[in-house]
This record gives C-alpha cells, structure tokens and sequence, in this order.
C-alpha cells in the first residue's frame, strides 16, 4: 500500500473538496439572482427543481463511487472524503425538496400529501429523502461510535436510496428516457462492483477461515 | 409547383410602421428587458425578424402575452431535441423555404402546394391566445395566422372527410432529434372535421407580428388552444383528409397518458401528475400557479362539440 497524504494535506484536500462541492449551488444562485449573465431559464422553478434533483443524485452516485475507487487505486485514504459528499448529497436533495414543498406548492400540506399518495414518482422521491434523513444524522463520529456494527448495517441504506432517486428520475421524465437510463447504467456499475467484490472476498474468507475477523479491522470503513 | 411571390409583406411594411402599432408596444417593452440576456444566444431577436402584414383577429384574450424570449426558447419540439432550450439552440440553420404541403385524401383538390400559394388568399390575423402545455404549464402568446377551416375548405373535403390529419416534415439531416427514436417519426396529428373547421383552430405562420421562429414550428403549424401544446403540430407537410380517426404520435407511445382529444381538463389528471393547476410561465419564482380551465377558457366557443361524449374515457 502506498503511504497515505499526511493529515494536514487530508485536511487541505477537504477544504478544497467542500469549496467543489459548493460551485453548483453557487452557480444556482447566480442564475436565479440573474447575476453574471446567467438566469433559470423561462421556467425557474422547474429549472431549479430539477437541476437541484439531479445534483443530489450526483452525488450520491460520487459518494457510491469512493469505495470502489479505493479498491481500484489501492489509496484507501479516499474513504476519508466519503462523509463529505454523502452529506452534500443529503443536502442538494433536501434542498430540491424544499424548492418542491415551498416553490412549487407553497407549502401546501394537503397538495404535497396528495402527491405524495397519488404520484408514484413522488412516493419514491420522498421514500429516498425519508430514508436519507437517519444516515445523515448518524453520520458523525460519535454516532458512528456508538452504534458500532449497527452503523454499517444502517447506512447500506444508501443503495435502495440510490436505486428509489434513480427510480424517481425514470419516472419523472414525460417520455426521453435517456437520461435517467444512463444514470440507472452507472449506478449498476456501480452496485455490480460491490457484488463481484463481495463474493471474491466471500470466496478468499471461505478459504482462509479464521482471517476474515482480522480482515474487517484492518479495513473497518470499507464495506460501503 | 407555383412561383413565389415578388414582393414579401415585410418588404411593403416598414420597420418603424410595424413598430408603432399599438397593440404590440406592450409586448415589445416585455420583450426589451428579455432581449438584453438573449443577446448571447444564437437566436434572431424579436426586431431582426422578418415581419408579417396583419389585421387585428377574433378571440383576442387580454391577458399579458408571455415575452418574445419565453416564447422562442421555451419550447417543446422533441424535432430538434428534448430540452426546452433545445429547439431554440438547434433549429436556426433549419430551412423553410421552399415549403411545400402535400393534400391528400378524401378532397375534391389533392396535390402539392406552395407555401406562398397557402398563404396567398388569408388575410394574416393576430390572435392572442392562451397555450396550456400539457405538462401544466403555460403561456399567453400573440400568435399570426388564418383559420384553418378557411384553408381546409379551399382543398373541398368531401362527405366522407371526417377526420385530418397532419405530419410533420421528416428530415433527419436537420431535426438531430429525430435521429433518435424517441417518437415515431414524422410526427402526426389529427383533429376531427368539426374541430378542425372550428373558427378558434389557426393555421399560425408568426407570433408578435413576426414570421414565425424556426423553434416555435416554422412555416406552419397548429394552435388549437382549447387542446393541450402537443395537438398543434408544427413544420407541417402534409394534410389528408381521413374517414377513420387518424393515429397521433403521442398516443401511439403512451396511449394511457395521451389520447386523440387532449382538450384541456382540470378534472382528469395525466397519469402521473396533476391538471388542475398550471404554472405561468414568466410569473416569477415566487408566483402561485393558477387554477385550469376546462377546454382552457374556451368552454364556451367549443364545448358543444362534445356534448354527449364522456370527456373522462375521451381524454
């Protein structure tokens, strides 16, 4: 294993990846603010609808994206950045939530209830935002702490939340599925990874029986 | 084929004469402030375009009309790709003349016809109407045109016309969009006689006094604006006259969510959202969408066409 970058160097590269990770919404608020020449477009409420929506989904791709990187590179202090953009991601789809309940229906408690039931592509869009909301308050370290096993157990969530956000995507669309096909393309890519991996390590623990308890606290964060 | 017309209306019209016309100053002060972030983009500007002799028309709304920029780059014309802006980024090479329309079917007047020979006996009328997209959403928009019917009865439909139908130009080579198979292509549509001789349906050759944008479904197409955006057809080439209820794109790919009719309903929901209201376009972020009307307002004009059907299986 190649040597990790040193703390300090872990810490610059968060500062600089968290700046990264804000240039859409900065960008959003330029364009709704119509400042630099940018604006939302004739729809502005759509626009930013969906263009929070499809952050939010890019980032999860992203955070689902760092583990099998790791594995690949071999530099599995990229796992250090993984909270960051999990937690981005909770934040773009909160904020896309927010711009539907208040934006698009004002707050309406009875409208977004009825679509809520009624749609099902808004079933599984809030199904992923419901889901989302326990990973990311149990993402701090004392949290992780002290649900030790139950942690990792808890936050595998993140793949039916995946697989409902690209869901919601497939069925928001009147009728150019393209986009939500390519997106439902990597995140396949991305859980088949996951599959191949696991059953090579099942197939090697098989094997060397006894190692695979030394294997999980070598690598306690890896099995995301 | 016949010949073109010597001189075109533009050329007869001043710009400064246009501009005085008072019925379009407001939407030319709407359309200022839009102008100066459209400055930018590949589109013509509302002045730089070609523009049409017209006479004031019936059933004028005086609602605001939506902005030239809302108009020519928010648009759905899956032709030349399926975002909004896509239209307005890729249909400004698209040729429009020479245009012909080929006339077929059950008429006494089949054949191949000219654009200017089309146009040539319609006075060009401007008609503000409203324009609900079935995506609820919304417009107001100034279109130029002439009544279909006036058109249609020029061909002589026979007792057997019950329908027409209408395509789209099929031009791979110019529409990206239809390199994909996204619709079937050429696009087609269809009204039945009663609808397509009613006076409110316009054959639409330009919005705000202007020939009509490549983007916005130049040289022809259809505004029937009790009926959701996707019945007007656009970049027509071909009319038929049909016994039989003809096939229409969107139905033939989701017959569950777009049927022949598509009349503007608050009470029957598309499949997977809601009708009732509808977000005006150009009100603003903060705006409150507004509620639907049946037949979209024009209950009144065409609401007896379908007495006796059941607007809830028709839809």
């Amino acid at each position: 294993m190649q040597a990790a970058p040193s703390p300090g160097a872990i810490r610059a590269l968060k500062v600089v990846l968290f700046m990264l990770c804000l240039l859409p919404l900065g960008r959003l608020a330029l364009e709704t603010f119509g400042m630099a020449g940018l604006s939302l477009g004739a729809n502005p409420v759509e626009e930013l609808l969906h263009r929070l929506g499809k952050w939010g989904l890019n980032f999860l791709l992203i955070t689902l994206a760092v583990t099998p990187l790791c594995r690949l590179s071999r530099w599995n202090w990229l796992i250090r950045f993984r909270r960051m953009l999990g937690l981005f991601a909770f934040f773009y789809v909160s904020m896309h939530f927010l711009v539907y309940a208040g934006l698009d229906q004002r707050f309406g408690v009875t409208a977004i209830l009825e679509d809520i039931a009624e749609r099902p592509y808004i079933t599984l869009g809030v199904t992923a935002l419901v889901l989302l909301l326990p990973l990311a308050l149990t993402s701090t370290n004392a949290m992780m702490r002290r649900l030790g096993r139950r942690w990792r157990q808890l936050h595998r969530l993140v793949y039916p939340i995946t697989i409902l956000a690209v869901w919601h995507f497939y069925w928001q669309v009147k009728l150019d599925t393209l986009e939500p096909t390519i997106y439902a393309a990597i995140l396949a890519a991305l859980l088949g990874f996951r599959l191949v991996d696991w059953r090579r390590r099942r197939g090697q623990n098989k094997a060397a029986g006894p190692r695979s308890s030394h294997d999980r606290i070598a690598h306690p964060r890896r099995a995301l | 084929m016949k010949s073109f017309d010597k001189i075109r209306s533009w050329e007869i019209t001043s710009e400064s004469n246009y501009l005085n016309r008072r019925q379009f100053l407001r939407g030319l002060a709407l359309a200022a402030g839009a102008g100066a972030a459209a400055a930018a983009l590949p589109g013509r500007s509302l002045a730089a375009t070609p523009e049409l002799q017209t006479v004031p028309g019936p059933y004028s709304t005086d609602e605001a009309p939506n902005s030239w920029e809302d108009i020519t780059t928010y648009n759905n014309f899956y032709e030349f790709g399926t975002d909004k802006e896509d239209p307005y980024r890729n249909a400004q090479e698209f040729r429009t003349r020479p245009w012909t329309v080929k006339v077929s079917g059950e008429c006494g007047k089949p054949g191949r016809y000219d654009y200017d020979d089309i146009l040539r006996p319609h006075a060009l009328e401007d008609r503000v109407y409203r324009h609900r997209c079935v995506e609820a959403w919304s417009m107001v928009v100034p279109w130029v045109g002439f009544p279909l019917g006036d058109l249609l009865r020029r061909f002589e439909p026979n007792a057997d016309a019950k329908y027409v139908a209408f395509k789209t130009l099929f031009d791979p080579e110019q529409m990206p969009g239809q390199r994909r198979a996204i619709l079937r292509w050429p696009y087609e549509e269809g009204l039945t006689m009663a609808e397509a001789m009613h006076p409110l349906t316009l054959m639409a050759v330009g919005v705000y006094g202007k020939e009509l944008p490549n983007q916005n479904g130049a040289p022809l197409r259809l505004v029937i604006p009790w009926k959701y955006g996707f019945k007007g057809i656009k970049s027509i080439v071909e009319i038929e006259f049909t016994q039989s209820q003809p096939r229409t794109s969107w139905n033939l790919s989701a017959p569950n969510e777009y049927g022949f009719y598509a009349n503007v309903n608050p009470a029957v929901d598309h499949p997977r959202w809601s009708q009732a209201r509808e977000r005006r376009i150009g009100a603003g972020l903060f705006a409150e969408k507004q509620p639907t009307l049946p037949f979209n307002g024009y209950a009144g004009e065409v609401a007896a066409l379908y007495a006796g059907l059941d607007l809830r299986k028709n839809y």
